[in-house]
């Protein structure tokens, strides 16, 4: 009783701290938009629901980001020991080796057998995933103190196997604990990832543009009107969604060219798109809206600004177990505007890295004439 | 500009097609009760201002964000005409732009037009007064693309990318480019302190553009006493940096 009080009252402030948060964040970016923009409200009303629904998980033991910090946390462990147990800087070094000789194999072979096993893990509920991988650990720990005993000393050199037991579990809660510390912290942080979406919103300058141009074809071409709008509409569904969860590719792209259907109505023989989604495999997992803003940045940068047709080149491919998204664009000196695409940079980076970690990369670079984009995130299929 | 009771005289300009034609659509609707024709249309700046040479108007709607030349620079050029136009600005979305209108009235319409606001706007453009220079420039957020001339009663557009330097003369500013000289009615402060990314002031009456530089030489003057000169890219003359200058050849990597 007296242990679960405390955890249930950070519980409740963790709760509290996080309704503070998105509050914050409401009014602020309420404050950007500006009092007089339409979808504030709609905005607003998307940010009220859904405020709770972060849910406590295992770490992806697929992941490279999650492998690397235990690795660390490991290490780091080791060392610490090393250096309590010894009584100058000198004496820590070969204590450290002789303890990883049981726990480099152990770590090792945890990461492959959790690596290997996490989709079974995933489908558990969290309280019976920490069971599993405790379970899963004491075992490796004690096949590693066994074999790896027997092999190199003959015998239980290694020490009794319950003092390694307590030394297992102490270790695993800590790692997990550390994880479902950083999960809680980063929650808000995928909150925010939907907002960030949000504001990489469509600009005002393309909405209105558009606007014109269809009613322009209203009298002479109603059904190209017709079209126009349903883009739109389509358009529209998207960017007030709630965008915290992954899309598809094929969507995704769809997306994009709806969006580029509309930019072509506007700017006709100006605007020119390759697509090369031969190799796309359609169905992996990507944030919404990365591709559109980066088109949309192209057209705003590339194309615009010149009374000359040019080309936006788009490529999506896979590569192994990556998949690539290769965007490019004439690039114009005179474009003025490189602060306002920085910050669509930036946004479209931070939101694949809440989502995939360092597995995800995204790299800009300026070629001869040409702009270009390059992404790399890893493929997936099914929703984490 | 036309005598009242005579047809409004109208010019389109847009980069995007559909734009112009919505307005052109708008401007169908209006002559039911307003005398007026459209006598031109234009993608951008620099084609208004050659389509303006030759076909004279009373009112030009003006786009603001346009390649080659945008609005706002077209306008400036455009006041520089014998007989310059009214212009009406349209824009669909452009807060720096709708700020400085507000601030110096300037008159403005917002796309997609309502046929309303175009008739009152086109109802007042005979009694509105023409915009000022000083306006137009303190609105322009950027530096313009072009420099305008006046010649025989034309306006000739030089591209500042094409000009290699600037004298102050007595009552004039000298621009020279690979080709040939112009004289231009604007101050030399000004204008330095318009382009300063592009050209750097080598003496009290000079600015010179950075991209032509070719080289700084030492030479001995007429009093015995030795300074630098510049050589620029496509040009013989050498001109002088005054001893006061002396210090923008650190940013070339001389001294």
């Amino acid at each position: 009783m007296l242990a679960a009080e405390p955890k249930g009252a950070t519980g409740g402030v963790s709760c509290t701290s996080r309704g503070w948060h998105i509050l914050c964040s409401a009014t602020a970016s309420g404050a950007r938009y500006g009092p007089k923009n339409p979808f504030r409200q709609a905005f607003g009303a998307v940010k009220s629901i859904n405020q709770n629904v972060h849910r406590d998980a295992l770490p992806d033991f697929r992941n490279l980001g999650v492998i690397l910090r235990i690795v660390l946390i490991v290490l780091a462990l080791s060392a610490f020991v090393a250096l309590c147990q010894s009584d100058s800087w000198r004496g820590a070094l070969p204590r450290f080796l002789e303890l990883s000789a049981p726990v480099q194999p152990a770590v090792l072979l945890s990461i492959l057998v959790l690596a290997a096993l996490s989709p079974i893990l995933r489908r558990l509920d969290y309280r019976m995933g920490i069971l599993a991988v405790l379970l899963v650990e004491l075992i490796i720990v004690t096949a590693v103190q066994r074999t790896g005993g027997q092999f190199f000393f003959g015998g239980d050199s290694y020490g009794q196997l319950e003092r390694f037991w307590l030394f297992t579990v102490a270790t695993t809660g800590f790692i997990l604990y550390y994880f479902y510390l950083r999960n809680r912290a980063l929650s808000p942080a995928l909150t925010e990832a939907r907002l960030q979406a949000l504001q990489a919103r469509i600009r005002p300058h393309f909405l209105f543009n558009s606007i014109n141009a269809v009613l322009s074809l209203i009298r002479d071409e109603p059904k190209r009107a017709e079209t126009a709008l349903e883009d739109m509409a389509d358009l529209f569904r998207v960017l007030m969604a709630d965008n915290r969860d992954l899309s598809t590719l094929v969507r995704e792209v769809e997306l994009t060219r709806r969006y580029l259907d509309l930019e072509q109505l506007r700017l006709g023989e100006r605007l020119k798109v390759e697509w090369h989604t031969e190799n796309m495999p359609g169905e992996s997992l990507i944030p919404p809206l990365v591709l559109q803003p980066l088109v949309e940045n192209a057209v705003y940068h590339g194309i615009e600004p010149s009374a000359e047709p040019g080309v936006i080149n788009i490529n999506v491919y896979k590569v192994r177990d990556e998949v690539h998204l290769v965007l490019r664009n004439p690039y114009r000196k005179e474009g003025n505007h490189h602060a306002g695409n920085k910050m669509a940079l930036s946004n479209i980076r931070e939101r694949l890295s809440l989502h995939f970690d360092a597995e995800a990369s995204l790299k800009s670079s300026i070629t001869d004439d040409a702009y270009q984009v390059h992404i790399v995130i890893p493929y997936r299929k099914e929703v984490r | 500009m036309s005598k009242n009771g005579q047809a409004l005289r109208v010019v389109i300009v847009d980069d995007e097609a559909p734009a112009r034609s919505r307005i052109r659509d708008l401007l169908e609707d209006c002559a039911a009760s307003f005398a007026l024709e459209v006598v031109g249309e234009a993608a951008n700046g620099r084609a208004l201002i050659e389509l303006l040479q030759r076909v004279p108007a009373d009112v030009v709607l003006l786009d603001i964000r346009m390649p080659e030349m945008d609005g706002i620079e077209a306008a400036q050029h455009i006041q520089k005409l014998p007989d310059p136009p009214s212009v009406i600005f349209t824009t669909a979305y452009d807060v720096y732009a709708l700020k400085a209108f507000e601030l110096h009235a300037v008159d403005y319409l917002l796309k997609p037009i309502r046929l309303r606001r175009l008739h009152e706007a086109l109802a007042r453009v005979r009694s509105i007064t023409p915009l000022s220079l000083d306006v137009l420039q303190q609105i322009a957020p950027d530096a313009r693309r072009h420099l305008s001339v006046q010649e025989r009663g034309r306006v000739l557009l030089v591209p500042v990318d094409k000009i290699l330097f600037m004298r102050a003369e007595l009552k004039y500013v000298t621009i020279r480019t690979a080709e040939r000289e112009h004289l231009l009615e604007e101050s030399l402060s000004r204008l330095e302190q318009e382009f300063r990314e592009k050209f750097v002031r080598i003496h009290r009456s000079c600015l010179v553009a950075r991209e032509h530089i070719e080289s700084f030489e030492r030479c001995g003057d007429d009093s015995g006493e030795s300074g630098w000169v510049v050589k620029l890219r496509g040009l013989e003359d050498r001109l002088q940096v005054s001893r006061r200058q002396q210090h923008v050849m650190k940013e070339f990597g001389r001294l």
